[in-house]
């Protein structure tokens, strides 16, 4: 099932893979993103299935009144004999009636809404009408169309083009790609140091999203975020290239990305950074000791992979053996391609079985990979670090770094330790 | 379409792999749109299974449903059998796959493979994940079990037909069942699906009759072969002293052979404990029970008939076996509740003000946000709850898991009486919290919360509902106007574990009556108007 490897001019060896793929589907993302807008609501429509696998991703979650729920289609809704936009209406009636502090509300494709072609865009339309000042907006999360984070991106994206307009000049930078709210709060902090004007998209609220303005810069701070980035472009904005915020060369250049934009003078980015890069560095130290050298090998999961494998080489000293991504955005990731050892192997998309016998010749030291695969691959020997945490644990600049890295060093550590 | 927060059961696809999974040398290839691979962790994680199911999706994507979905699933039938040589494959589509009509047994059948293909028809708009396992085994059993032996079979040998992967204690039961059959004399021919290959399935005819161990999967395979082969079947869970020995009974008049051998038990211990005077604060203790329809009733007829306690709600989310249920709760003279609505069980709990709940791991939260002792006892169940130590619930061992189960939850005898005696005490004052619930502040913040933004304080206290803490204080405010000073005085001297029954009580009664003010009087009368 390998396609036939291209070469590549940038110093990867890139190879495409089609196959069974072992990976979430988009409407994961809903177990973060509706802890990050506090008013919205994620109301599914699927089926059981997708109910249950929102159950088994947000775990115990599920019952401290979350914000989301799934609308489950049955038998009469596929026959026709009921009228699928009623019933869809009467849900989100009833649902908005129970919550009503609720201001946001995602209608959330599936895999069954988009085969049966169920037009979840009219009925936001329409529902935006009947519900204000409740805002009802539609994004697709189904597995068909989107793995895992790219959830988040289509969020994302359905909501640029409902964001206010600003004055030009009034704008300063956008930040895009939802962030732990202890990383932002750091972001901000920076770039307030720095003399940079910020706003980060998604908003902590329905109201307090940002407004664009033709011209504004912006910075992803995460590698999924290529629908967005088309939505912001299409609203004028400018994409700034940078490396991704993972560790402290990431975090560096992700900032000065910014900086440079901004005009900041090297002199006060030094400054600014400073404390930070050199708590960083305090903070990774150790770890290398115990990475440094390490074989790594990734399976695709979120697209955060390959800003993963340049950190674990570039900063901890690692081996990547192979870096596994669903998607690999050329553009987006130029930075983390160039920074990766000239000849890593990166491959796109997936063929199960295959990916894990060539793990089991390589014997990796560590591998990344999701909570399906990971015990199997630990009952045979092989060292793992479930990806999850990595979207649900913040993760990102200076002060984090060595928490990063913490959690790759840690399934070392606990294997050593273990005696029985 | 139905809003759905939380659903008890998975789809049907998840029952047909709990079979695939439980068996060995069967491989499964399900149509499915990528994503639907997330059921793998259900069993690398909750159940901890050291290898992936042996499951192949076929992970189409949008770009595929403009090409040949079919040529796609048969080429990932035609690879899973190459690589994993099965003795026979089962093939279906899940929820979506059923959207785009391929027909996966007809697809797979064309390939014309050397082994069984066994298309699985689940019709996942309308059922649900135990009749998907159910199904499945059925199936299986249909396909693979082959004709009546000429001979007549050994009358000691027989079949044991449910356990699965992902089932509630399944493992453990097992071994209990086992060790009765022992105990008579029997011998186990083939269990099934837990352990069986197919060809051991081809082997079934060879036992005298089955044992159907969780009716809501191994029903409609013992009825098939009863049918088919003659086999007679014993469906009696045995949960409980009580359920035990009328299983014991059932087996050993199906094996002709003598019961007393596995009813002389040593080890049973239930009978004691709950006779010992500290069970006596047992007595009449509610209890409200839900989960699936063979657990919560076996387990209805335990808390009652065993322990001593007041049934109080009995209900399940099978709906397919809610006759059953019925019966049972009308013999402890309630109305059954057969909902899959948690939010419908929430306000039938509510309704019932138990002293303890019996559930499944959604009943434990409801029961956590409402301040009441709970037990898990049914799927669907978290992974503490498939746990590393001997954890039976059936068999003489299992009444002894259940005795401790039941009753940890609640105090003690002794602790309870104990707190009465000192409750002017400082350290159970009238505000402190009942210890052996945890502090209120931890318990109604979601545990092991992992989401990126649940590290600010910003969510946290969001997340912390308002429900428990802050929201009794405001209800105490509000009602304690119609409450005179020294009724409400003598109120706190009531030990915590009743005031808040006291409370209500007091107040229902007063409101029926019109007193507009609740003085020592009005409670006092209360209470012996409700006493039991």
């Amino acid at each position: 099932m390998n396609a036939p490897v291209r070469p590549e001019s940038c110093g990867i060896d890139f190879a495409r893979e089609r196959g069974q793929r072992a990976v979430f589907c988009g409407l994961t993302g809903i177990v973060w993103l509706h802890r990050k807008i506090q008013d919205a609501f994620f109301l599914v429509v699927g089926s059981r299935t997708c109910a249950h696998l929102i159950q088994s991703a947000a775990g115990v979650m599920i019952f401290a009144e979350p914000r989301f729920a799934t609308a489950i289609l049955d038998e009469r809704d596929l026959a026709g004999l009921a009228d699928a936009e009623d019933e869809l209406d009467r849900v989100v009636e009833r649902l908005i009636a129970r919550r009503p502090d609720i201001r946001l509300l995602f209608l959330v494709g599936s895999c069954p809404s988009e085969v049966i072609k169920l037009d979840l865009s009219r009925a936001a339309l329409r529902l935006s009408r009947r519900l204000a000042p409740v805002r009802v907006l539609s994004y697709s999360g189904s597995g068909i169309e989107t793995t895992f984070t790219e959830g988040e991106d289509a969020c994302l994206a359905a909501l640029v083009p409902e964001l206010a307009e600003a004055a030009p000049g009034e704008a300063g930078l956008l930040v895009a790609g939802a962030l732990g709210d202890v990383v932002e709060d750091q972001f901000g902090r920076l770039f307030a140091d720095l003399g940079i004007p910020v706003r980060f998209l998604p908003g902590r609220s329905a109201g307090a999203m940002p407004a664009l303005a033709p011209g504004q810069p912006f910075l992803l701070a995460q590698p999924f975020l290529a629908g967005t980035a088309r939505a912001l472009e299409a609203r004028g904005l400018r994409h700034l290239p940078a490396p991704f915020p993972l560790g402290e060369a990431g975090t560096t250049g992700w900032l000065r990305a910014a900086a440079d934009a901004f005009g900041v003078s090297s002199e006060h980015f030094e400054a600014v950074t400073a404390p930070g890069r050199r708590r960083a560095a305090t903070a990774l130290a150790p770890h290398r000791a115990r990475l440094a050298g390490r074989r790594v090998f990734f399976f695709p999961d979120s697209q955060l992979e390959v800003p993963l494998a340049r950190f674990l080489s570039g900063e901890l000293g690692a081996a990547i053996v192979e870096v596994g991504t669903p998607y690999l955005h050329r553009g987006h990731l130029a930075h983390e391609i160039a920074a990766l050892p000239a000849g890593t192997r990166v491959v796109e998309g997936q063929s199960l079985d295959d990916q894990m016998d060539r793990a089991r010749v390589a014997r990796p030291d560590l591998t990344v990979c999701g909570l399906g695969l990971a015990n199997p691959l630990e009952a045979e020997g092989l060292a793992t670090k479930w990806s999850i945490e990595l979207l649900f644990t913040p993760v990102q600049g200076y002060e984090q770094a060595g928490d990063l890295a913490e959690l790759f060093a840690r399934p070392l550590r606990r294997r050593e330790r273990l005696e029985v | 379409m139905q809003l759905t927060l939380w659903t008890y059961e998975g789809p049907p696809h998840i029952g047909a792999m709990r079979v695939a999974t439980a068996m060995r040398g069967l491989h499964y290839v399900l149509h499915a749109p990528q994503g639907d691979t997330y059921a793998d962790l259900l069993f690398t994680m909750i159940e901890r299974r050291d290898r992936r199911p042996p499951v192949t999706y076929t992970t189409f994507r949008a770009e595929d449903l403009g090409r040949d979905t079919a040529a796609l699933f048969k080429q990932a039938v035609a690879d899973a059998y190459d690589r994993f040589r099965p003795e026979a494959i089962i093939v279906g589509a899940s929820c979506t796959a059923e959207l785009i009509q391929d027909d996966p047994g007809g697809l797979a059948r064309a390939l014309d493979l050397p082994v069984p293909v066994i298309g699985l028809e689940l019709p996942a708009y309308q059922k649900k994940e135990n009749w998907g396992a159910s199904e499945t085994l059925y199936r299986l059993v249909r396909a693979l079990s082959g004709a009546r032996r000429e001979r007549a079979a050994d009358r000691r040998l027989c079949n044991i037909l449910g356990p699965t992967a992902l089932g509630f204690r399944h493992r453990d039961d097992l071994v209990e069942v086992r060790r009765i059959l022992d105990a008579l004399g029997l011998r186990v021919n083939v269990v099934a699906p837990l352990g069986a290959s197919p060809a051991d399935l081809g082997r079934l005819p060879d036992a005298a009759f089955n044992v159907v161990l969780y009716p809501e999967i191994g029903r409609a395979a013992a009825q098939y072969l009863e049918r088919a082969l003659g086999q007679p079947f014993c469906e009696i869970p045995p949960i409980g002293v009580g359920a035990t020995k009328d299983f014991i009974a059932a087996v050993a008049a199906l094996a002709g052979v003598d019961s007393a051998p596995a009813l002389d038990a040593p080890d049973s211990r239930l009978p004691w404990y709950a006779r010992s005077v500290d069970s006596t604060y047992l007595t009449d203790k509610r209890v409200f029970v839900f989960g699936d329809a063979a657990h919560a009733v076996a387990l209805a007829r335990v808390a009652a008939r065993e322990i001593g306690f007041r049934v109080v709600g009995l209900g399940t989310y099978e709906r397919g076996f809610a006759r059953e249920v019925r019966a049972a709760a009308r013999d402890h003279g309630i109305e059954a509740l057969v909902a899959d609505d948690y939010l419908d069980v929430e306000a039938a709990i509510q309704a019932a003000a138990p002293d303890l709940v019996l559930g499944t791991q959604m009943e434990r939260h409801v029961a956590k946000r409402l301040g009441i002792p709970c037990a898990v006892i049914s799927a669907p169940a978290h992974v503490q709850d498939y746990p590393a130590r001997h954890a039976p619930l059936m068999g003489f061992e299992g009444a002894n898991v259940l005795f401790d189960t039941l009753v940890h939850p609640l105090m003690m005898g002794l602790e309870e009486h104990l707190l009465g005696l000192f409750r002017e005490d400082r350290e159970f004052h009238a505000d402190a919290a009942p210890s052996h619930l945890g502090s209120h502040a931890v318990a109604h913040r979601p545990q092991g919360e992992g989401a990126r933004s649940g590290s600010s304080p910003q969510a946290e206290t969001v997340v912390a509902s308002p429900s428990e803490g802050g929201g009794k204080a405001a209800a105490t405010a509000t009602t304690s106007s119609i409450w005179a000073p020294d009724a409400e005085r003598e109120l706190k001297k009531i030990p915590f574990f009743v005031r808040g029954k006291a409370r209500t009580n007091t107040e229902t009664f007063a409101r029926e009556r019109a007193i507009p003010l609740i003085t020592l009087e009005t409670l006092y009368d209360a209470k012996a108007h409700f006493s039991r």
